[in-house]
């Protein structure tokens, strides 16, 4: 086994990942799972960049750069996804996707 | 290309990106929406040891820190807004199941296919002695731009989250110049709505 395949074999975990998550966020009904699933998608992103950064370009430290980012987006998500599911909650007394139609076309 | 990783360390990175999988998908199988919260940190710990495997040892005590938080605020939100917290009975939330799931395979099969048909380039350099001072020098040196952002980017998250999270204000109710002389409530009666 060589370097590539496990680069190739941890990449295809961090696709299993994303295609969970993408499962996940366009199939639940509540809010809060549909944020999980978006969750599991960075945590691909997250495998993605780090095995990159050691399989390809180790010396250079964008992919330590982008595993930051990627964590950074994962906390902002999680924040205003809950505080939009409070303001929804309490304005609407909606907390699952179907029940927010309000800008249906 | 030869084999920088031991062995041992090769399966070690595959065992716990099969269990970082499993524990994925049993967020969306399992019947308590707590259990679905820790089966989502077990898979955030898989992969915080993928990191340690991969000499990331700083980004490793981050990820599992910071995901271990993260969910322990998750699980507060989900008894507060879901049904069924304990699992006491089936749970099954979902639409259009069959073809969400079709999505996410084809997402999963159009990465995979070009992650085996990409011909990768060998591998530039060496990983630092410290993978922690080449990430703590970049940021605070070539990219700390993106240092910046992330600094603005989270300041304005924690503004828009917590005005979007509180209750109306009494700048909602006097305006903003608290000079009203009644407050402009949707229903009257005084308390602070």
């Amino acid at each position: 086994m060589t370097d590539t395949v496990v680069l190739q074999l941890l990449l295809t975990v961090a696709a299993a990942l994303i295609g969970v998550g993408v499962f996940g966020a366009l199939s639940q009904q509540s809010i809060v799972m549909v944020m999980m699933g978006i969750e599991l998608i960075v945590n691909g992103v997250l495998v993605a960049a780090a095995s990159a950064w050691f399989f390809l370009a180790p010396e250079r430290p964008d992919g330590q750069v982008l595993v930051v980012v990627a964590l950074v987006v994962m906390a902002v998500e999680m924040v205003m996804g809950f505080a939009a599911t409070i303001a929804i909650y309490r304005a609407r007394k909606v907390d699952m996707v179907d029940m927010a139609t309000e800008l249906r076309g | 290309m030869g084999l920088v990783l031991t062995d041992g360390a090769v399966v070690a990175v595959v065992v716990l990106g099969v269990v970082a999988v499993i524990a994925g998908i049993a967020v969306f199988v399992v019947d308590s929406m707590a259990r679905a919260t820790f089966a989502l940190l077990a898979s955030f710990l898989a992969v915080a040891g993928v990191f340690l495997v991969l000499d990331l040892t700083y980004l490793a005590v981050v990820t599992a820190l910071m995901m271990t938080i993260e969910m322990a605020i998750m699980v507060v939100f989900m008894i507060m807004f879901m049904m069924n917290p304990a699992g006491l009975m089936p749970m099954t939330m979902v639409h259009n199941a069959r073809g969400s799931a079709a999505v996410g395979a084809a997402v999963f099969a159009v990465i995979t296919v070009a992650v085996w048909t990409v011909d990768w380039p060998p591998r530039a350099g060496t990983p630092p002695e410290d993978s922690t001072r080449q990430l703590g020098e970049a940021i605070m040196g070539s990219d700390m731009l993106v240092m910046i952002v992330i600094g603005v980017g989270l300041f304005a998250t924690m503004v828009a989250g917590t005005v979007l999270a509180t209750h109306r204000g009494r700048y909602d109710r006097f305006g903003a110049d608290l000079d009203a002389s009644r407050p402009d409530d949707p229903v009257r009666g005084g308390m602070p709505r």
